[in-house]
C-alpha cells in the first residue's frame, strides 16, 4: 500500500469505504438507527442517504433484534448488508440473532447458504457515557465460531478492511474505537482492500513485543516512542482481525524479542487480551524469558465521573509500566 | 374458544388440488409415523418435534405459494419441509444424523433446510425466525424480485421481542411477507390461555396496522384460501398479513416429552376434528371414493417406507466435515 499525500479521520475514512463499496455493488445496503438522516451519531454514514436514496441508507425503528435479523435474511437471498448498531452494549438485545443465527446458518443448513453481513458498531469509552455506552465486548464474539471480528486502529487499516469485509462471504463483526473516530492518519488515494486475517507489525523493535488492538494500538506506539528514549525497542504489533488471528505474525515477533506484553481494552476477565496471552503462551512458552503480561481494562463497569474512567480504561502509562516492569525481571 | 370460519371462496379450487392436499397431509403425517418408528429403533439424533394433528395449515399455507416463492420454518418445520416438496428421504437422513441429509447430518431434524426451493431454514429458537423473514422480505424488495416470504411461527413465538420487532418493522416498510402462526394451544406445558394477554395472536396485527386473522388451521381448505388472499395482498405490495391458524398436535411437545399435562377430554375434542380425516370426509361427499382415496394412502406410505430405508441406507458423514461449513 502506498503511502499517499492525503489524510482522513478514521470516521471519514469509513465513510469513503462505505461510498465506494455502495457504488461498486448494488446489493449493499445500510440499515441502523439515524443511519440516514442524521448520518448515523458518529457520522459515519453522512451524506449517503443523498447519493443513495432511501432504498439503500435505511432508518431503522430502536429494534435491535429486527435490525440485525433484517440483515440476516438480506444477506441470504443475496445482499450484502451493512448494519449499525449505535453503541456495542446495545447488540446484547441482538444476541439471539447474532449468535444463534448469524454465525451458525451455514454451518445448520450443510453450507447451503451464507450470511455476507457486516455489523458495525463504535466500541469502548472515554466520553463519560457510563456503563450502558460504553463496554468493549469483542471478547464475547470472537469465541463464537461463524463469526469474523475485526477492530482497526488506523484510518488507512478501517477504510481497507471494512472493504474486504463488505466483500466477505461471512458474518463480519467491525469494531470501531469511539476515540478513533476524529484521528487523521494518511489513506491512499487509490482503490485498495487490506485483507482480513492479516496482522500487521506497527513499530518493529528487537527488545520486546507488544500486542495491542484497537485504540490501544496507539497507546502501544506512544508507549514505545517514549521506552525508545530509555533504549528499549519496542515491537508493536496489531492483529487487526481478532477472528480469525494472524497468530503466526505474533509468534515470528516473540520468538526475535523473548518478551510479550498483551493490551485491549475490554474488561480483563476472559478477556481478548486472555486469547493474545494464551497464544502466545502455548506455541512461544520456551521462547520467552519472562512471563506473558497482560494489560486490560479492569474488571469493573464504566464509570462516568472522567476520573474514575480514566483509572478504569487502559492508558499509555499502564502500558510503559508493563514493558518496564519486564524489562526488569 | 371460538374459532371464526373463513369465507371459503372456492372459486379456482379444483378437485386435483383437493386430492393434492390430501396425499400432502398423508405424507407429512406417514413421514412422522417414520420418526417415531425410527426413534423407537433408537435412530434419531437427539429430538424431533411431530408435526401431527397439524397437517392442514403447512398443506394449506404451502399449495398457495409460488415456485419463487421463500419460507422460514420452525422446531416443528418436517410439515411444512415436505408440502414445500422437500425429499422425504434426504429429509429423514438429516433427522439420523446421516450424510445424505439436507444439512449433511449437522442440522438435524430442528434445521432441515432446502434453499434451493426456497426453505431459508427451520429454527430452533422460538421467534427467532421472524426478522430472519422480513430481512428476505427486504431483500426481495431491493432486488425487485416478486417472490412472497412466509414465515412461520408457533403461539409461544407470539410473546417474544423478535416477533413485535419484526411486525412492526415489516408493517412499516409493507413487505411482502405472510405471517403463519401455528397455534396449538400450548407449549411444552404451558397453555395458551395462560400465557397469552388478550386471548389472541390474530388481534395483535392491528396494533401493526396489518390484518390479522383467525383460521381453522384443522381446515385445509380455509387455510388455503386465507393464505392465497394474504399472498396476494404482499404480491399487490399491500404489506404483511397475520394469520392465527388454530390447531392442535396430538403427540407431545417432542418425542422427548414423556408427561402429557394437556387436559383428557381437550385431546379427544380435538381428535375428533382430525384435519385429514375432516379433509377425507369432504373428498368422499364429492366425486371421489373410498378406494381411490385408500389407493393414495398406501402409495403414500410405500414412499415413506422407500424414504426411511433411504435413511438408514445413508453413511453417516465423515469426520472432516465436522470442521467444514463454519466460514464461506
Amino acid at each position: 500500500m502506498s503511502h499517499a499525500d492525503r489524510e482522513l479521520s478514521f470516521g471519514g475514512a469509513l465513510n469513503e469505504a462505505l461510498k465506494e463499496e455502495m457504488r461498486r455493488d448494488p446489493n449493499v445496503f445500510l440499515l441502523g438507527e439515524d443511519v440516514g438522516r442524521l448520518g448515523g451519531l458518529f457520522k459515519v454514514t453522512a451524506g449517503l442517504l443523498q447519493e443513495f436514496g432511501s432504498a439503500r441508507v435505511i432508518d431503522s425503528p430502536i429494534s435491535e433484534a429486527a435490525i440485525a435479523g433484517a440483515g440476516i435474511g438480506a444477506a441470504m437471498v443475496g445482499l450484502r448488508p451493512v448494519i449499525e448498531f449505535q453503541f456495542m452494549d446495545f447488540m446484547t438485545i441482538a444476541m439471539d440473532q447474532i449468535v444463534n443465527h448469524a454465525a451458525k446458518i451455514r454451518y445448520m443448513t450443510g453450507g447451503q447458504v451464507s450470511v455476507p453481513l457486516v455489523i458495525r458498531t463504535p466500541v469502548c469509552g472515554g466520553v463519560s457515557l457510563g456503563a450502558q455506552h460504553s463496554q468493549s465486548l469483542e471478547a464475547w464474539f470472537a469465541h463464537i465460531p461463524g463469526l469474523k471480528v475485526v477492530m482497526p486502529s488506523s484510518p488507512a487499516d478501517a477504510k481497507g478492511l471494512l472493504k474486504s469485509a463488505i466483500r466477505d462471504d461471512n458474518p463480519v463483526l467491525f469494531l470501531e474505537h469511539r476515540l478513533l473516530y476524529a484521528q487523521s492518519g494518511p489513506v491512499p488515494v487509490e482503490d485498495y482492500v487490506v485483507p482480513l486475517g492479516c496482522a500487521d507489525v506497527k513499530r518493529a523493535g528487537d527488545d520486546m513485543t507488544v500486542v495491542a488492538t484497537g485504540r490501544t494500538v496507539n497507546l502501544a506506539l506512544a508507549a514505545a516512542a517514549k521506552l525508545a528514549a530509555e533504549g528499549i525497542a519496542i515491537e508493536v504489533v496489531e492483529p487487526r482481525t481478532l477472528k480469525p488471528l494472524d497468530s503466526a505474525v505474533i509468534e515470528r515477533s516473540v520468538r526475535k524479542t523473548n518478551r510479550a506484553v498483551v493490551v485491549s481494552d475490554g474488561s480483563r476477565t476472559c478477556g481478548y487480551g486472555a486469547e493474545l496471552a494464551a497464544t502466545i503462551t502455548e506455541s512461544c512458552f520456551f521462547d520467552l524469558d519472562v512471563p506473558v503480561k497482560m494489560v486490560c481494562g479492569k474488571d469493573v463497569p464504566m464509570p462516568v465521573a472522567p476520573s474514575l474512567q480514566k483509572l478504569v480504561m487502559v492508558s499509555e502509562e499502564d502500558v510503559v509500566n508493563a514493558c518496564r516492569a519486564l524489562m526488569a525481571m | 374458544m371460538p374459532i371464526a370460519q373463513s369465507a371459503v371462496d372456492v372459486t379456482g379450487i379444483s378437485a386435483a388440488m383437493r386430492v393434492q392436499w390430501y396425499r400432502t397431509m398423508l405424507l407429512i403425517r406417514s413421514f412422522e409415523e417414520g420418526v417415531l418408528g425410527l426413534n423407537r429403533a433408537g435412530l434419531v439424533a437427539g429430538t424431533a418435534h411431530l408435526y401431527v394433528g397439524m397437517e392442514a395449515i403447512a398443506a394449506g399455507v404451502c399449495a398457495a405459494m409460488e415456485s419463487a416463492d421463500l419460507l422460514t420454518s420452525t422446531h416443528r418445520g418436517h410439515g411444512h419441509a415436505i408440502a414445500r416438496g422437500l425429499d422425504p428421504g434426504r429429509m429423514m437422513a438429516e433427522i439420523l444424523g446421516r450424510s445424505d441429509g439436507y444439512c449433511r447430518g449437522k442440522g438435524g431434524s430442528m434445521h432441515i433446510t432446502d434453499v434451493s426451493k426456497g426453505m431459508l431454514g427451520s429454527d430452533g429458537i422460538v421467534g427467532g425466525g421472524i426478522p430472519i423473514a422480513v430481512g428476505a422480505a427486504l431483500g426481495v424488495r431491493l432486488k425487485k424480485q416478486a417472490s412472497v416470504v412466509f414465515c412461520f411461527f408457533g403461539e409461544g413465538a407470539g410473546n417474544q421481542g423478535s416477533f413485535h420487532e419484526a411486525l412492526n418493522f415489516a408493517g412499516i416498510h409493507k413487505l411482502p411477507v405472510v405471517f403463519v402462526c401455528e397455534n396449538n394451544l400450548w407449549a411444552l406445558s404451558a397453555a395458551f390461555t395462560e400465557t397469552t394477554a388478550g386471548q389472541s395472536v390474530a388481534a395483535r396485527a392491528a396494533a401493526y396496522g396489518l390484518p390479522g386473522e383467525r383460521v381453522d388451521g384443522n381446515d385445509v381448505e380455509a387455510v388455503f384460501v386465507a393464505a392465497t388472499s394474504a399472498r396476494e395482498r404482499a404480491r399487490l405490495g399491500q404489506g404483511p398479513t397475520l394469520l392465527e391458524c388454530l390447531s392442535y398436535r396430538h403427540h407431545g411437545h417432542s418425542i422427548f416429552t414423556r408427561d402429557e399435562i394437556r387436559p383428557a377430554d381437550e385431546m379427544d375434542l380435538w381428535s375428533r376434528r382430525d384435519p385429514i380425516q375432516l379433509h377425507r370426509v369432504r373428498l368422499l361427499q364429492s366425486q371421489h371414493t373410498a378406494s381411490e382415496l385408500d389407493r393414495i394412502e398406501a402409495d403414500v406410505r410405500a414412499s415413506i417406507d422407500a424414504a426411511m430405508q433411504f435413511a438408514k441406507n445413508s453413511p453417516t458423514p465423515e469426520p472432516g466435515t465436522a470442521f467444514e461449513d463454519v466460514y464461506a
